[in-house]
């Protein structure tokens, strides 16, 4: 959820509580001013009653509520003596104007009590309270609006306002994602006065340098270590060369001899491998010249045929237009190499390696009975498919490199016993 | 043949001593830059083993001293950089080649091989054992002179194993050469068998004298029967 409709969320939500509290605090209010005045206008309306009283006998007729609003009953003097003004809410049966019948409706009842030459009567006076009810509607529908209203000025205040504050953050951002450690692309920066913005374009910077330094470290630490191992890489092999072309060794020493021989040069393969991704990663190869890629193709092929063939393997080569790049020669040649072994190695009896040079695309199509590898991690240094043997496991995170260093697009796709590659050049 | 190894590491320098003595070279070796200095401003070698990295100099410094004098064309340099500097510079001096550590005793014979016969330049380019000669220029295997067909691969095989005659070959070795560098699939070995197991029964056919001897799984040795 964007900031921008996360905070209008809470806003809403709190407008809806405050407003709901002020409508009740409201509404008891306004209750009280209005009961206030009913009680006042009841209170006047008894004191006329009595008025007129002196005028009129007939008033003390008057038992039951008809077209008057009051009502009048004798009682004892005790029970007179004890009465005080009560006010009640109350319901009565009475008919409107517009109502066929009468109906239940709510009143404001005040009973009371006075005396009329020595006797003692009891006088209740109602007032319709209809007023009260539709003053409840009005209030709620009021309140609903006021809600709405507000809601909608806090969307497009929000909006506008978000909007330009949250700009720099959001153009921020986008530099943020497009940027990458060890690429020499610039540092995000943040163009505006907020001071929260600033100081997270400040942590962002020394972050980012903090990163920029250990990925140095890093990387010339894999160099170094790499380089430093070769030396003694080369005197084991070659003492252990030595040791078993002696030939008087028992056949146990010899073969452990090899084995251990083995472990050996796979050590000084891998550390080779990884030698070369590190001076791949750090831009040493820039000796670039326009090489092509149709003649790298055809030569890795023909020094692949007699191995094609031991392996039943057949290698097609389709041009359909010529393939010139500019870039290293050398990884030209270790690019288009790796995929061909590759095709090759995993291939199957009866096989084929089919080649496909395109304007701007370079397809190396083989079958295979492998499962597809594993898209995600392919390219990864170390990735070995299961089925794979003692190779160093870099092959693909090499060719990866390689195509990284130039801006190359490199895809990988499965069908049925097929695994293809594919090179694109010049990525728009 | 005279041959001088500059190299600071002692157990590297002497187990390539040990090395190329078997292959009846006289060898001489020097452990530093001032050692080196001196031999080389006294005495003419057929080759030169350079290490770049020091103690007391730059092995480029050497190489500059040597080419001063015409004679850096007979320079290997072994060296533990696989800089591409380095290398352009030190072939630029005039340094015959650059094997980059760890190498494979058999490659470095190659290597040095290579320069002698450059500097001795006899009139057929070939390589000879027993009943079997090598035509380099022609790509063409003869057994007692009579032409016998060879795929690329077993051409470039039993090129390598004559480089190394009597020597251990080992299949990693032999693997890195048929496949060239920076091999991810070193260990598909079964082609290699196959071309070596070819060669075999050429070799047995046309009573070649010679043949290869495996090594415990090691590798093979080439020789004479």
């Amino acid at each position: 959820m964007k900031l921008a409709n996360q905070s209008l969320k809470y806003l809403s939500l709190s407008v809806l509580l405050v407003i709901a509290l002020w409508s009740t605090v409201f509404y008891l209010f306004m209750l009280e001013v209005i009961h206030d005045n009913i009680d006042e206008e009841l209170e006047n309306q008894k004191r006329v009653i009595i008025q007129k009283l002196s005028e009129d006998d007939a008033i003390l007729a008057v038992s039951e509520f008809g077209i008057s609003n009051y009502q009048v009953h004798e009682i004892p003097k005790e029970k007179a003596m004890l009465m005080r003004n009560t006010y009640q809410d109350t319901m009565l049966y009475m008919q409107d104007e517009d109502d066929p019948e009468p109906e239940l409706e709510p009143v404001r009842m005040l009973v009371t009590a006075f005396e009329h030459q020595g006797r003692f009567y009891e006088l209740t006076i109602i007032n319709s309270m209809i007023e009260e009810s539709d003053l409840i509607k009005n209030l709620f529908y009021s309140v609903v609006i006021l809600f709405f209203l507000l809601v909608i000025s806090i969307v497009s205040i929000n909006k506008i306002v978000l909007q330009r504050l949250l700009n720099p953050l959001y153009s921020f951002l986008e530099q943020l994602t497009k940027f990458r450690l060890g690429e020499m692309s610039n540092k995000p920066t943040i163009d505006t006065k907020i001071q929260e913005f600033r100081d997270l374009q400040q942590a962002v910077a020394t972050l980012i340098r903090h990163n920029e330094e250990t990925y140095e470290q890093q990387k010339q630490f894999i160099g170094n270590a790499s380089h430093e191992l070769q030396t003694p890489l080369a005197i084991m092999i070659n003492k252990l060369e030595m040791i078993a072309e002696k030939g008087n060794l028992q056949k146990e020493q010899a073969v452990a001899t090899g084995e251990v021989l083995d472990m050996a040069e796979r050590l000084a393969r891998l550390n080779k491998s990884l030698l070369l991704l590190t001076k791949i990663e750090n831009k040493q190869f820039f000796d670039n010249k326009t090489v092509s890629i149709d003649q790298v193709v055809h030569q890795h092929a023909s020094e692949l045929a007699d191995a094609a063939t031991f392996k039943d393997v057949k290698i097609n080569i389709t041009e359909g237009s010529r393939l010139e790049v500019n870039m290293d020669p050398a990884l030209a040649h270790m690019m288009v190499a790796n995929l061909l072994r590759n095709a090759l190695f995993h291939n199957m009896p009866k096989g084929t390696i089919a080649v496909q040079i395109a304007e701007n695309m370079i397809e190396i199509r083989n079958t295979s009975t492998y499962p597809p590898l594993d898209t995600k991690r392919m390219f990864s240094r170390f990735y070995k498919s299961e089925t794979s043997s003692s190779g160093t496991g870099l092959g693909l995170a090499i060719v990866k490199a390689i195509c990284n260093l130039y801006g190359f697009a490199i895809s990988y796709a499965y069908e049925v016993q097929q695994h293809s590659f594919r090179i694109h050049f010049h990525v728009e | 043949m005279k041959i001088l190894i500059v190299e600071d590491e002692k157990e590297l320098r002497e187990t390539l001593a040990a090395s190329l003595i078997k292959e009846e070279y006289l060898v001489e070796t020097a452990s530093d830059f001032h050692a080196a200095l001196e031999k080389i401003s006294v005495y003419d070698y057929d080759c030169i083993l350079l290490d770049i990295m020091l103690p007391g100099g730059n092995g480029l410094q050497l190489l500059e001293v040597l080419k001063s004098e015409h004679k850096s064309d007979n320079v290997i340099i072994i060296s533990a950089k696989d800089s591409l500097d380095d290398k352009l510079k030190g072939l630029e001096l005039g340094a015959d080649d650059y094997l980059t550590k760890p190498f494979h005793i058999a490659e470095l014979n190659a290597r040095i091989k290579a320069v002698l016969r450059r500097k001795q330049q006899q009139g057929r380019n070939a390589l000879e054992m027993g009943q079997v000669v090598l035509d380099l220029n022609e790509r063409q295997l003869f057994i007692k002179e009579i032409p016998v067909p060879v795929n690329r691969k077993e051409f470039d095989i039993l090129y390598y194993f004559l480089l190394n005659k009597n020597r251990l070959v080992s299949k990693n070795a032999l693997a890195e050469h048929v496949w060239g560098d920076n091999t991810d699939q070193a260990d598909n070995f079964d082609f290699i068998y196959s071309q070596i197991k070819n060669l075999r029964k050429k070799f047995l056919v046309a009573e070649a004298g010679i043949d290869f001897e495996a090594v415990y799984g090691i590798g093979y040795k080439l020789i004479e029967k």
